[in-house]
């Protein structure tokens, strides 16, 4: 569809503009469309996973259908698959249009778009089969590890390759934090997958023992700076400015933001393993880092939401403005809460809880998911042809359904988890512990269901997206747009 | 901790590498008019059939 757009168009302007004179954006809305469809998918097996947790009865007896199984299902689901296919779609469009210079290579992002598929598919196809690495987020097994490496440099000689060739000297800032997504990951990645195999579903991590646990969070907490924290901040530096129809608020202090975060992410990761059997100083740097984290975290939000200073205004009309606007408050609450309880004394109550659960998800529903679902909205039109989306009220609804759902699911897990905290610390004068396990389990049940709502309200908002997007994306087809020609190269 | 003897030099050698980025960046000058950096990227996109008034809409073929 979007191709006969491209021909048409091409015939009518064929004597003024040859091929390079576009933008490819090919790879940017099979991406685009990929997101839509993983959200909703890994959205649905978290609900599953939710009301397993409340009813545990609910898998039938199916091992297929275990928490346990489904749980690396939705997290990979919903960070690989629908944020991935996300960072990828919204850098190759932001990296074509701030270097203003076609996408270094449309048969690599082709490859990039189905090998990326692949590795999803076969996620998604092992882990109900309980073949897993047994590593948070890390769980995919060295077949699959591999395909995705080189999926991975695929990328990256495609991104990086394109700001090579770029025809505007200067590198904008997005750029550098889906650069520095890039290469984190890929260094993290090939860490923490380092595996010896005994079969082609079956290895075992070359570290083991606390080492495995370090280098573990090693890579699982850079993974939250890189891939959740650095890449949506280049969807951030450039949808907000592009939607508000402003620069942002200090293009300087963006520069700051990214120095500052990358040179103090890498050590935040031990905060994940206070009081175990690392050595009390790891854990000691762990907490210093991740509380030096709250300067540049706070620096980029308030840039960020400053965006809007004078135009407040479009926060009220602009839905797609709401989207991206309250995705910094979140963004700006989980990096306050974040550092708190990596400080022991609070960790001590805080850790193996709910409260973590709650932390995750104000970072992911609230920053990651928002995020993405107001740059999608900025891009699908763009990427179909339209002027705006179908329905600018369904974006409106999207909103509050989500942001609902949102404050349902953080508020009842934020209780559940201080209320184990606390529970699990109580102890009778002859110094028992006061509640068995099983009766705080018991304590959780109304949580647990006040959290299903909320995931439900969630889940809910992003189909009205997904029957948004397809009102949006059939019966129109892609418009090519022409790259700049007068270029400045100050 | 023997894989903190793998993470320690690992995050030397990225810090290294950064200072090196930082220092091309600042020589290259990257960062010498951020002002106009930051409005550039504001100007519309237009589609190729923009300026053409009269052509019917693509969405029709």
């Amino acid at each position: 569809m979007g191709r006969k757009g491209l021909e048409i168009a091409m015939d009518n302007t064929s004597v003024t503009a040859p091929a390079d004179a576009v933008y490819d954006d090919r790879a940017v809305r099979l991406f685009t469309i990929a997101a839509v469809v993983w959200g909703v998918v890994g959205m649905l097996v978290g609900v599953f996973i939710a009301a397993e947790l409340a009813w545990p009865d609910i898998n039938f007896g199916i091992p297929w259908l275990s928490y346990g199984r489904l749980r690396p299902l939705h997290t990979n689901a919903v960070i690989f698959a629908f944020g991935g296919c996300a960072l990828m779609a919204t850098s190759y469009y932001v990296v074509q249009r701030t270097c203003q210079v076609r996408l270094f290579s449309s048969a690599l992002g082709t490859l990039h778009f189905w090998g990326y598929q692949a590795v999803i598919v076969l996620a998604a196809i092992t882990l109900p089969l309980g073949i897993t690495r047994g590593k948070e987020y890390a769980e995919l097994e060295w077949p699959i590890a591999l395909l995705l490496t080189v999926v991975w440099v695929i990328y990256a000689i495609n991104f990086f390759g394109t700001i090579g060739i770029r025809k505007v000297r200067h590198i904008y800032v997005a750029n550098w934090f889906y650069g520095a997504f890039i290469i984190a990951v890929a260094l993290l990645h090939v860490v923490n997958a380092a595996s010896i195999p005994v079969s082609l579903t079956k290895s075992y991590s070359v570290y083991s023992g606390v080492q495995d646990a370090m280098v573990q969070w090693w890579y699982g907490h850079n993974a939250v700076g890189f891939f959740l924290t650095a890449g949506f901040l280049g969807m951030m530096y450039y949808f907000i400015p592009k939607q508000a129809e402003r620069p942002v608020y200090s293009y300087r202090l963006s520069i700051v933001h990214f120095w500052a975060l990358i040179f103090t992410y890498m050590w935040a990761g031990p905060h994940h393993l206070h009081y175990t059997a690392l050595p009390d100083w790891v854990q000691s740097v762990g907490m210093l880092f991740s509380l030096v984290l709250l300067a540049p975290s706070w620096g980029g939000m308030i840039n960020g939401i400053m965006t809007l200073s004078g135009a407040w205004h479009k926060l009220r009309d602009d839905p797609i403005m709401k989207f991206l606007i309250v995705s910094l408050s979140f963004y700006g609450m989980s990096t306050f809460e974040g550092p708190m309880m990596a400080i022991k004394t609070v960790n001590s109550l805080s850790h193996y809880t709910d409260w973590g659960i709650a932390h995750v998800h104000s970072g992911a529903l609230g920053w990651v998911g928002l995020i993405t679902m107001g740059s999608l909205y900025y891009l699908v039109p763009r990427m179909f042809g339209r002027q705006q989306m179908y329905s600018v009220r369904a974006i409106e609804l999207h909103f509050w359904i989500a942001t609902i759902g949102i404050v349902l699911y953080i508020a009842s897990m934020w209780s559940a988890g201080v209320m184990e905290g606390v529970m699990w610390r109580s102890i009778n004068n002859d110094g028992t512990l006061a509640y068995s396990f099983a009766e705080v389990v018991k304590a959780t049940f109304p949580f647990y269901v006040v959290r299903l709502g909320g995931g439900l309200l969630y889940l809910t908002g992003m189909l009205v997206m997904a029957w948004n997007v397809w009102k949006t994306a059939t019966g129109s087809s892609y418009r090519p747009v022409r790259i700049p020609l007068a270029v400045a190269s100050a | 901790m023997e894989s903190l003897y793998l993470l320690v030099p690992l995050s030397a050698l990225l810090v290294l590498a950064l200072l090196g980025l930082f220092g091309w960046a600042l020589n290259a000058g990257q960062f010498d008019d951020l002002e106009r950096e930051g409005q550039r990227i504001l100007g519309a996109d237009s589609p190729l059939d923009a300026d053409q008034a009269t052509s019917p809409p693509l969405s029709e073929e």
